[in-house]
């Protein structure tokens, strides 16, 4: 102890003495904080946020705010959570080319994985839907006449009987469902983008999700039969209206002119 | 006569078996009379045809879905080959149509040609009664069949509503719930009517067994006396034929009914049939598997009739929603005044004839189809018309409208209320305007000839253009048109000095004469003195 207290007032005991608590709150933290694997995704999921907040402050920061607080020109991200952004961005939609009554579906211009920054620094913001897991949104094995019951229920109004669209009020609209993937459309019921209601789990749980993904898949996919032929658009009595006229009563006019314009000749006798 | 002529050989078995026929039904005579029937030749006079064939069509085919049809409103599950149904609730009426879609053989080719066919059925009339109207064809004595054919068009709309109603589909359930609607919103007796109708709170129980007699035994039935009766006065009054030479006003110049026209229109049939059958075999058309059953807590976009019903539904989108509630009761004004256009609109095109003949005072018999420019006050009506309600099926599919041309469906159906008054008056303007350039311009044609394109320099430098006159059979076409001196008021003294005295109805029907044959509302055509003038002087012109 002689050594110690002889080398007490050295004038680098004070940076040993700091060095020694530090090793000790350092070591203690060691001990005490969460596991080393957790230690690791916090690393890589605040580097997403980090990223993250790059690319918003690049694409979006200037409708929505700095820090996803809103602006007048875009509402407040926060808590809107990852699947909002996931679809948002996913679809094209966001970042928007330009204001108007709604906002169209349009290139994607963000790789998976920008989108996947962009979504974590959002959902840090404030708590919200998380984007979904392939299991929840998988059509695979769902009922799909349950789930055209429920469409015509809850989606038919806005996106006509198998999903073709329509008009909403003063140029707004209900997309067309073709070729939109079942994430997409999970996320879509999930959050409610621009015009439309939200189905939170709470009002719609995750299984009638699916089986409405599988009608959408099964009436309006790459594969759909169509029994009668040609569609035409899916529209209903306005297509095959004009259809009607215009190739059946059309068709029926220029074989009459045809007929008229070949009449039997008068036979001089 | 079948004298006794046994000692001769006996007569072939043809003749016999005619000479059997006609001592019972005296066919001879009916031959005799109508097989020599001459009939003009014009495409636009097969436009009937056209109808009456789809008419026959509709019959055949829906004789055999009448034959696996139940028109029942029970409930069953559906168990049949569609995958996205199986397991839901529906009538034994869509059940047994989504049998005849998938399971009968050729249900779904005969259900879509049906379908086609009574689209192509409407459409035809419509173009048919156009056809007649713009050419005059209505006029003495044609007027009870133009009351005929307008009411085949009016019956078929229902016809057609009816039947579109039959599979009890999302898509027409909304439909029939629309028209329960409009059926609500008539004062006092509206809801007596409605329970009536649908025996008790809608949908009921049993409107499609309702429907179903009304689509296939009592419209149909009507439809098709009305038919025999408007091809019988066709026969009584023959058929009309455009101005030409040698026709006149007392003959008609075509060809026999046998055995030109029954080969004509016999092979006419079979390509109509052979028409309607390819696109009903290309295009779907009501594909009630993918509208899914009615359920009236259930409704879609894009919910729209058949189009010869869109106007009706355009009347009751673009109608504000007013009401009116007083005492307790409402007074649904938004669908009570649609409901009373309705019937207006096509009222006042079936009327023509007799405002017209009216009009015009003219009581003489017409057997001359004319240009519709020589008639330039009456094209100007029906275009004015037919805008109407060509602007009104633009209000009921306002929503298509909007999505397909990136459009505000508020600004669509402000459009269709601003044009729907104002459309018919610049279409009736603008069109007047062209029938009498038209007009002109054939009077040009008569005194001046025809433009040869050739450009002659005469000997003092002079460029003129060569006019080569018209053939005697044009010159003829462009002048045998008849025009009507404008009708005058008489005199407001009468011959012993007593003051006349002149209704209002006498007063507006000159002024609406007026408005027809007043001098800017037809150009004079050419006289024979004019002609003799200009053609005297060669060259010049």
């Amino acid at each position: 102890m002689k050594k110690l207290s002889a080398r007490r007032r050295h004038p680098l005991a004070a940076v040993v003495v700091l060095l020694l608590a530090l090793a000790a709150t350092g070591g203690l933290y060691a001990a005490f904080a969460p596991a080393g694997t957790a230690k690791a995704d916090e690393t890589a999921q605040s580097l997403a946020i980090e990223e993250g907040k790059k690319l918003y402050s690049v694409g979006c920061a200037s409708c929505h705010g700095t820090g996803g607080q809103g602006t007048t020109d875009g509402p407040s991200l926060v808590g809107v959570g990852s699947a909002s952004v996931d679809f948002q961005v996913g679809t094209g939609r966001m970042p928007a080319q330009q204001p108007g009554a709604q906002v169209p579906k349009k290139k994607v211009i963000y790789t998976q994985a920008e989108i996947d920054q962009l979504a974590a620094y959002v959902a840090s913001l404030g708590a919200g839907p998380a984007t979904p897991k392939e299991g929840q949104y998988s059509p695979e094995g769902a009922d799909i006449a349950k789930g055209g019951e429920l469409f015509r229920t809850n989606c038919a109004q806005c996106h006509n009987f198998t999903g073709e669209g329509g008009a909403l009020t003063h140029g707004k609209y209900a997309p067309s469902l073709e070729g939109v993937s079942p994430k997409h459309l999970y996320e879509a019921m999930q959050t409610g983008p621009q015009n439309m209601p939200s189905f939170p789990d709470t009002t719609m749980p995750e299984k009638e999700k699916k089986d409405i993904i599988a009608y959408v898949n099964a009436v309006n996919g790459d594969e759909t039969p169509s029994p009668g032929g040609l569609s035409l658009g899916g529209l209903g009595p306005v297509s095959e209206g004009l259809f009607a006229w215009i190739f059946g009563l059309g068709a029926l006019i220029a074989v009459a002119i045809w007929v008229a314009a070949h009449t039997a000749k008068a036979k001089k006798s | 006569m079948s004298t006794v002529t046994n000692t001769q050989k006996k007569a072939p078995a043809g003749e016999r078996v005619a000479d059997w026929a006609d001592g019972r039904l005296g066919i001879y005579t009916l031959a005799k009379a109508n097989m020599r029937k001459i009939f003009p030749d014009h495409w636009s006079f097969m436009l009937g045809e056209i109808c009456l064939y789809s008419f026959l069509i509709i019959i055949l085919t829906g004789v055999y879905l009448t034959m696996f049809f139940h028109p029942s409103m029970n409930e069953v599950e559906y168990a049949g080959s569609y995958v996205p149904l199986q397991g839901q609730l529906m009538s034994e009426a869509f059940n047994s149509t989504m049998h005849i879609s998938f399971e009968v053989r050729g249900g779904l080719l005969i259900r879509q040609i049906h379908h086609w066919a009574a689209l192509i059925f409407l459409a035809g009339m419509f173009v048919h009664m156009m056809r007649v109207f713009f050419t005059g064809a209505f006029r003495k004595p044609r007027e009870i069949n133009w009351l005929f054919g307008f009411l085949l068009f009016f019956l078929g709309m229902f016809t057609g509503f009816t039947g579109y109603s039959l599979p009890d589909d999302l898509l027409s359930g909304t439909g029939v719930r629309f028209m329960q609607g409009a059926i609500l919103s008539v004062p006092i007796v509206g809801t007596y009517l409605s329970m009536f109708l649908f025996g008790g709170e809608f949908p009921g129980g049993d409107f499609v067994a309702r429907f179903y007699s009304a689509h296939v035994l009592l419209l149909p039935g009507i439809m098709l006396g009305l038919v025999v009766a408007h091809l019988i006065l066709v026969f009584v009054h023959k058929h009309t034929h455009f101005e030409g030479p040698g026709r006149t006003n007392k003959n008609v110049v075509g060809m026999p009914l046998l055995p030109v026209y029954m080969a004509k229109a016999g092979g006419f049939f079979f390509l109509v049939f052979g028409v309607i059958a390819v696109i009903a075999a290309i295009a779907s058309i009501n594909p009630i598997w993918a509208l899914g059953p009615y359920r009236p807590d259930q409704v879609s976009t894009g919910a729209q009739p058949d189009w010869y019903m869109g106007f009706a539904e355009g009347l009751i989108r673009v109608m504000p929603g007013w009401e009116i509630n007083l005492w307790g009761h409402t007074l649904v004004l938004g669908v009570m005044i649609p409901l009373a256009i309705f019937p207006l609109v096509l009222a006042a095109i079936a009327v023509y004839p007799f405002i017209e003949s009216w009009i015009t005072g003219d009581k003489r018999e017409h057997h001359i189809a004319q240009r519709p420019r020589n008639a330039p006050t009456r094209t100007a009506f029906g275009v004015a018309w037919i805008t109407a309600y060509m602007i009104m099926l633009v209000g009921g599919g306002n929503d298509l409208w909007a999505t397909h041309f990136h459009l505000s469906i508020n600004s669509i159906t402000w459009f269709v209320r601003i044009f729907f008054f104002l459309g018919p008056v610049i279409a009736f303007i603008v069109t007047k305007r062209i029938c009498l350039g038209l007009q002109r311009r054939d009077k040009d044609k008569v005194l001046h000839g025809r433009e040869s394109g050739i450009i002659k320099r005469l000997p003092h430098g002079e460029f003129v253009e060569v006019h080569e006159p018209l053939s005697q059979g044009e010159l003829y076409k462009l002048t045998a048109h008849e025009q009507y001196e404008p009708a005058a008021l008489p005199p407001a003294v009468d011959e012993n000095g007593v003051k006349r005295k002149i209704g209002a109805m006498e007063k507006l029907r000159v002024k609406l004469n007026k408005g027809y044959y007043g001098d800017d509302n037809q150009v004079a055509k050419p006289t024979l003195e004019e002609y003799k003038e200009i053609q005297s002087g060669h060259g010049h012109h």
